[in-house]
């Protein structure tokens, strides 16, 4: 690309705070910036040699220098985040240096062909510095003048590549690796990511929530990708029938690492007293009070595994420091079977009630966790359809100070609910 | 402006990605129907599949931030000595899979030769996750890559074998936001004094009821300042959070000064055993320092070294702590234990020990 600024280019800037960083063993994002700024004729040198001279001033000033502003490609209102140098009199090449956030693939699953290619857009459109990935999970194609995001996104986009979400809209999921590679995966993590995404992009591409909404697919309860503590709607895999022993492998293990250690680390590590050992080193699992936590499948890895009417659990709410403080998600949907096309779509149609219910309840700059706070769950349930269940809660409330003059009616809602499940299990075991 | 306007291409919403295109085969293949897995040596996890199909991943850690000349590396490494199948992890490691067993060694080592770490299984110290720091975020108080630099260099060593007494998943957060997210061991800004108000230029650049809407103490009321609208704080509300911060970039939170650091410990994402939990405060007012940040990791190997030598096998930074108590760990440790460490936010009740059960 043509150089449009005229403005003089930087000699090499001196970085001696940077440099330190560059000895050790730990791999140096230094020394790559600099094999960056050291490409002659690359398009990019200029600009990360004045990046590299800002970000030395940060380090001796101990403070940041990049303000915000707006940008976006033609047809999307997000997804760019744009930041502009407040000391770009000092390092013009670097004035702008824009972030792409560009959605990785289901389970950030790449082949070498494919990595080479996105190095080769970013080589010529942007700085030619990429991180896999964001906190979010987006692929960060840092470094980019505000022309060059549309060609970049462009040629990303031919790519198969499409843009993440950035300001008050859906944002970029993450799914762990799920059932590519694990045997603890307990639903499609891949199919669930992109079936939902994929069907509310629109809320991505084109920002009108009150604010953020992220989702993350976790296979099982390990929960790998952090969702928990950090998606509006977590889909954290499970099951609801009995862990699979295989005791021939039990026996193994304990003659591997011991009977004590198994002892120590595996039966009283069980947060519900639910295992015991036998004599003959066999191994006894109370399922009905298994809180599927997979403490004991994650030692006994060859020996134990998930059951096999396998769905997910969903939480809700679950958000960073802002502003009521940290929230995790709560429990709301204990079980959702996972299996048929059907139970899918089921899943992808509560994703969108919940969404509307965010657009059209939750206040300008509020999480959904927020939003539920100040509304209390009971009141989200009613507005979601959703009968109360007691693994909603640690406990049931202990303070008096609640009305319960229709405590009747929600009492027949409940066993009415019971008997439905329970209707519905013996006719799907037939 | 009379050149004729070229109509801009129309994105393809694809959305998300599918990953099969990229997949490994034998994943493919093997797709939900995993039956056990192992880990050879830190760094190689061994999955099999139940059709007996074996599956190999060699797992090294990246500076997350990467020129494409490292990323060049990284695929070199995956043609030459791998099947060309990559992926990361959440803590930005990248992972080779490979089906032959024979290929393993050989990527072992060349991934090695090459600088990049293999390990990060296991009982090990992960990759820190991280945020963007002065590199590229407009609100920091720190630099994030920079302080995961330095970190992981001293780490190394237990980022490449396995003995910790389990995994130790460590973040760092560039400011109160806390995008890095919880952690075992969270390195994160903490303010220290209220901002410094521009007030000429708080009237134009600032949508002053969001501004006041967005402080969690109400210490935010607009004002005349100096004849101009403007916002002022009540000082002795202000919690220094930085919230009003990002929405009115005049209202400074950053100093060199008093811009610290804090470090929390206890954070876990997963329901393995104990259920998920939120990191508590272990220590505020670190100096940040860079380009090495002493102070700050002087205290992480502290708690470390307290943790591998004290803690139960299979028992997080959280879980060691429970049992062995707060008193213990602040002993341990050498930390000093505060007022400040005695939570007043909302909730806060619940965090303090009402019982009897005391530890000695």
């Amino acid at each position: 690309m043509k150089d449009a600024n005229e403005e003089k280019v930087n000699p090499q800037h001196e970085t001696p705070m940077l440099d330190q960083l560059e000895g050790g063993k730990w791999p140096s994002f230094v020394t790559g910036i600099k094999r960056l700024r050291d490409t002659k004729d690359a398009q990019y040198a200029p600009m990360m040699n004045d990046l590299l001279g800002q970000l030395n001033h940060s380090y001796e000033e101990r403070l940041g220098f990049w303000k915000g502003g707006t940008l976006s490609v033609f047809g999307y209102g997000g997804g760019i985040i744009p930041r502009f140098s407040e000391v770009a009199g000092d390092y013009p090449a670097s004035k702008e240096f824009h972030t792409l956030r560009v959605m990785p693939p289901a389970g950030f699953h790449y082949t070498t062909d494919i990595l080479r290619k996105l190095c080769d857009v970013w080589e010529e459109h942007g700085s030619g510095l990429i991180a896999f990935h964001g906190q979010s999970g987006d692929i960060m194609f840092q470094g980019c003048t505000s022309e060059n995001a549309q060609p970049a996104f462009d040629a990303f986009n031919e790519l198969g590549f499409d843009l993440g979400g950035a300001g008050p809209a859906l944002r970029t999921a993450m799914s762990c690796v799920g059932h590519a590679r694990c045997e603890q995966s307990c639903f499609d993590g891949v199919k669930a990511h992109r079936g939902i995404i994929n069907r509310l992009l629109d809320e991505m591409h084109r920002p009108a929530m009150p604010y953020k909404f992220k989702f993350k697919f976790s296979g099982c309860g390990n929960d790998c990708v952090n969702a928990i503590h950090r998606a509006d709607f977590a889909v954290i895999g499970t099951w609801r029938d009995d862990i699979v022993i295989k005791q021939d492998m039990v026996k193994e293990h304990i003659k591997e690492k011991g009977r004590k250690y198994t002892i120590d680390t595996v039966v009283t590590m069980c947060p519900t007293r639910a295992i015991s050992l036998n004599d003959d080193d066999t191994m006894e699992i109370d399922n009905r009070s298994c809180v599927r936590c997979m403490h004991c499948i994650n030692v006994m890895t060859k020996a134990l595994s998930p059951g096999n009417d396998r769905g997910a659990s969903i939480m809700i709410g679950g958000k960073r420091s802002l502003k009521v403080g940290d929230l995790m998600g709560t429990m709301i949907i204990p079980f959702m079977k996972l299996e048929t096309d059907e139970d899918f779509e089921k899943l992808e149609d509560f994703a969108e009630e919940v969404m509307e219910f965010f657009a059209d309840n939750a206040l300008e700059h509020e999480r959904i966790g927020e939003c539920i706070d100040r509304i209390g769950v009971p009141a989200f349930l009613d507005a979601m359809d959703i009968v109360a269940d007691p693994n909603m809660v640690n406990h049931p409330t202990t303070s008096s100070y609640v009305r319960t003059d229709d405590f009747d009616v929600e009492a027949a809602k409940y066993f009415e609910k019971k008997a439905l499940d329970a209707g519905m299990t013996v006719a799907a075991d037939d | 402006m009379n050149e004729m306007r070229v109509k801009p291409r129309t994105p393809n919403e694809v959305g998300v990605p599918d990953p099969f295109q990229y997949m490994h085969p034998t994943s493919i293949e093997n797709y939900g129907n995993w039956d056990w897995h192992e880990r050879l040596k830190p760094g190689v996890l061994h999955h099999v599949s139940k059709s007996g199909d074996d599956l190999f991943t060699v797992r090294a850690g990246t500076q997350r931030q990467m020129d494409v000349y490292t990323v060049r590396k990284l695929c070199d490494i995956g043609d030459e000595f791998a099947d060309g199948h990559v992926r990361f992890t959440t803590r930005s490691n990248i992972e080779y899979m490979v089906s032959d067993h024979a290929k393993v060694q050989p990527l072992v080592d060349a991934l090695t030769e090459a600088g990049f770490p293999v390990g990060g299984t296991g009982g090990s110290v992960s990759m820190i996750s991280h945020t963007q720091g002065w590199l590229h975020c407009d609100i920091p108080g720190t630099d994030a890559s920079g302080v995961v630099k330095g970190l992981m260099d001293d780490l190394h060593k237990d980022f490449i074998t396995e003995l910790m007494p389990n995994r130790v998943r460590i973040t760092t957060s560039c400011c109160q936001i806390n995008c890095g997210g919880q952690g075992d061991i969270a390195i994160n800004v903490q303010y220290t004094k209220p901002p410094k108000i521009n007030h000429d230029l708080v009237g134009n650049v600032c949508e002053r009821p969001a501004v006041v809407a967005r402080c969690p103490v109400a210490a935010i009321r607009p004002a005349m300042v100096n004849g101009k609208p403007s916002l002022e704080i009540d000082e002795k509300k202000c919690v220094c959070c930085g919230a009003c911060y990002p929405p009115c970039p005049p209202m400074q939170i950053n100093s060199a000064e008093s811009t610290k650091i804090a470090i929390w410990v206890g954070g876990k994402h997963s329901n393995a055993r104990s259920k998920p939990t939120f990191h508590k405060l272990a220590v505020a007012n670190l100096p940040n320092n860079p380009p090495h940040w002493p102070e700050v990791r002087e205290v992480v190997r502290k708690i470390l070294d307290a943790y591998k030598t004290d803690a139960k096998h299979w028992e997080r930074v959280g879980e060691w702590i429970e049992r062995i108590g707060w008193a213990r760990f602040f002993e341990m440790t050498d930390l000093a234990f505060t007022k400040h460490h005695i939570d007043t936010w909302t909730g806060s009740r619940k965090t303090m020990n009402a019982s009897a059960h005391v530890h000695f």
